[in-house]
């Protein structure tokens, strides 16, 4: 440390004309590429507590030109749908995440065990999926017609719950525990299911939190599936009910009707705006405790293994 | 019979790894590999009382339907072209962006600009969605409030297709740069640190060091990130398209990919046998272009195949 601070530090003193056009440029794009990653957020909270009148008249802008709670004052007066809406996000997401990250480590066990002659034919039968799909339209004509998963929670859930890409880094974090630990507790007896379960989850904590974040992030952000398989309002996700006030007039006209005002007296557009904050509020917070999980989990997935 | 011999002894002796690959296996099957049988859909005309493999065939009549009303061409025009426009600037900007983090040497400057710049990854497409209307949309929009009060016209950005591809090129660029730079700063950060040393011993420029050993570092995974590109050049990201374009007719001609018409044909008016081949065309022709380039890196240098 003492040595590499000794060679660094005199580079810093006698900058060459190059090197201060360099740092010039590097930190003006970085700030700027900051600037624009944050401007759309900054929109998006200023649009929710601006009143609606300034934004009819003025626009959206970076700050509130007319600063008011009414939106918000809105959404919270009948908070039934948001609550209801948040519910099934965090079920789906707990459900999912839990059945995910079980499938993901016992399959990532299984292709990591040197001993298993079908190692490389089962990771190559999971691999071929990313190479080759049915498509969109056969898809969801075997899911509706065949597995009848027309509005039921499970088409929220089944088609993220297993992922080839986690599987591999799940294959990285499993590869790293010491093959030693496991012939060892053969040796003492113990079976195949118990060794999973005692000696494997456990030392697999990193790689499950890494692995439970990323599909986490993808249950709580996911309205795809929402739009093709689910029809009652009330088992919407999040997003997806975010979507439908964007997109449908009449899920505003019920908004303003359970608020018990006229559709023209509805402050629709900072409405949309405070539901997008209300929906994205959750990630924003969570984002500086998880970072450091999805930089490993990217890192490790750009190695192929 | 001598695969099943070895498969019974294989099962008797791994008899828990068979129980515990089972769910797992079980479920990829039914939920990707049965749909696949479906493809044959694009050769028949589908009725939903006769189901997948009871329906009539009819040939390639769907394919010809696709192509001869000109669709099939634009949407695949439209798909490779906004994948290759998205493809160099994201990866640029990312590789740009990952190199310039590195020589940062302000340690808080360096972790909250990396932190903001990853950000939008977090953010869902329904959001992205939200961001568009607040710039765009023609009566309240940003962009028109501000060129009101500079006293200009408004401008209707949904009557301009051609300004679209740059909206889109910048928000892939906007959501996907922070992810990708993470997987290019991981590649810089894996040089030998002593490598940097003995090239400013020996007097190296910033711009020296830049050109002779960090853009050599990620090469490897610059050639990957490609490689994984191209293996999807066909498939559109339905999300941001569906999301950023929404039902605005007059852009389709200049926004549709595959994945936005066929899912656009499927929900409003299902005509199923064209879709289907629509689906049918993009799956098998994706399978033949990763296999064919992946051949063809393995030739000039195996170690940059992806498998």
């Amino acid at each position: 440390m003492a040595k590499e601070k000794e060679i660094v530090a005199p580079r810093k003193i006698k900058l060459s004309t190059s090197s201060k056009v360099f740092y010039v440029i590097c930190y003006t794009i970085v700030t700027l590429m900051t600037i624009v990653c944050l401007v759309p957020f900054i929109l998006l909270v200023s649009g929710s507590f601006t009143a609606e009148n300034w934004i009819r008249f003025h626009g959206y802008g970076l700050i509130p030109g007319e600063f008011s709670l009414e939106a918000y004052k809105i959404i919270f007066k009948t908070p039934e749908r948001i609550i209801r809406a948040y519910g099934v996000s965090i079920m789906i997401t707990l459900i999912g995440v839990a059945i995910g990250l079980l499938l993901t480590a016992l399959t990532a066990y299984v292709i990591s065990r040197k001993d298993f002659k079908y190692r490389n034919a089962l990771s190559f039968f999971f691999y071929f999926t990313t190479l080759f799909n049915g498509g969109m339209v056969s898809t969801y004509i075997y899911y509706i017609q065949y597995l009848h998963l027309k509005d039921s929670y499970l088409a929220l859930i089944l088609p993220m719950v297993f992922n080839v890409f986690y599987l591999l880094i799940m294959r990285t974090f499993v590869n790293n525990i010491p093959v030693a630990l496991i012939e060892s507790a053969k040796l003492d007896g113990a079976g195949e299911w118990r060794i999973f379960f005692t000696i494997i989850l456990p030392l697999l904590q990193s790689g499950l939190a890494t692995i439970g974040l990323f599909l986490a992030l993808g249950y709580w952000n996911d309205w795809y599936n929402a739009m093709l398989y689910m029809n009652t309002e009330a088992k919407y996700p999040l997003q997806y009910m975010l979507y439908s006030i964007q997109q449908q007039a009449q899920a505003l006209a019920r908004i303003a009707s359970q608020a018990g005002i006229s559709v023209q007296d509805l402050p629709s557009s900072s409405l949309k705006m405070a539901m997008a904050v209300v929906a994205t509020g959750p990630i924003v917070i969570l984002y500086p405790f998880v970072q450091k999980y999805f930089v490993a989990g990217i890192t490790i997935g750009s190695v192929k293994g | 019979m001598k695969f099943f011999k070895g498969f019974a002894e294989e099962f008797k002796r791994n008899r828990a790894l068979f129980a515990m690959a089972a769910p797992a296996f079980i479920l990829v099957l039914v939920m990707q590999y049965f749909p696949m049988t479906g493809l044959v859909l694009a050769f028949k005309n589908y009725r939903y009382d006769m189901g997948v493999f009871g329906s009539p065939w009819n040939g390639l009549a769907n394919f010809r339907y696709l192509f001869a009303s000109g669709t099939g061409w634009l949407i695949t025009r439209n798909t490779i072209l906004y994948n290759l426009l998205n493809l160099i600037t994201s990866q640029l900007l990312a590789v740009l962006i990952a190199i310039f983090i590195t020589e940062i040497n302000n340690m808080i400057f360096k972790k909250v600009t990396q932190s903001i710049i990853l950000l939008p990854y977090f953010i869902s497409w329904v959001v992205v969605g939200v961001f568009v209307y607040n710039l765009f949309n023609f009566e309240t929009g940003m962009m028109n409030g501000v060129l009101k009060a500079m006293g200009m016209d408004p401008v209707n950005m949904y009557g301009i297709p051609g300004a679209w591809p740059v909206i889109i090129c910048l928000f892939n660029a906007w959501k996907w740069t922070g992810y990708n730079s993470v997987i290019y700063i991981a590649a810089i950060t894996g040089v030998d640190g002593e490598i940097y040393e003995a090239a400013s011993i020996d007097g190296a420029t910033i711009f020296q060091r830049i050109l002779y050993i960090t853009l050599p570092s990620i090469r490897p995974t610059l050639v990957t990130m490609i490689l994984l590109q191209v293996g999807r050049i066909l498939r559109g990201d339905f999300e941001m398209f569906y999301q950023i374009v929404g039902n605005n007719g007059q852009l389709f001609n200049a926004t549709d990919v595959i994945d936005t018409y066929v899912f656009r044909s499927l929900i409003t008016n299902p005509d199923i046998g064209m879709t289907a081949a629509a689906t049918f065309y993009q799956s098998v022709l994706c399978f033949v272009i990763i296999m064919v380039v992946n051949a063809v890196v393995k030739r000039i240098d195996e170690d940059y195949a992806l498998f």
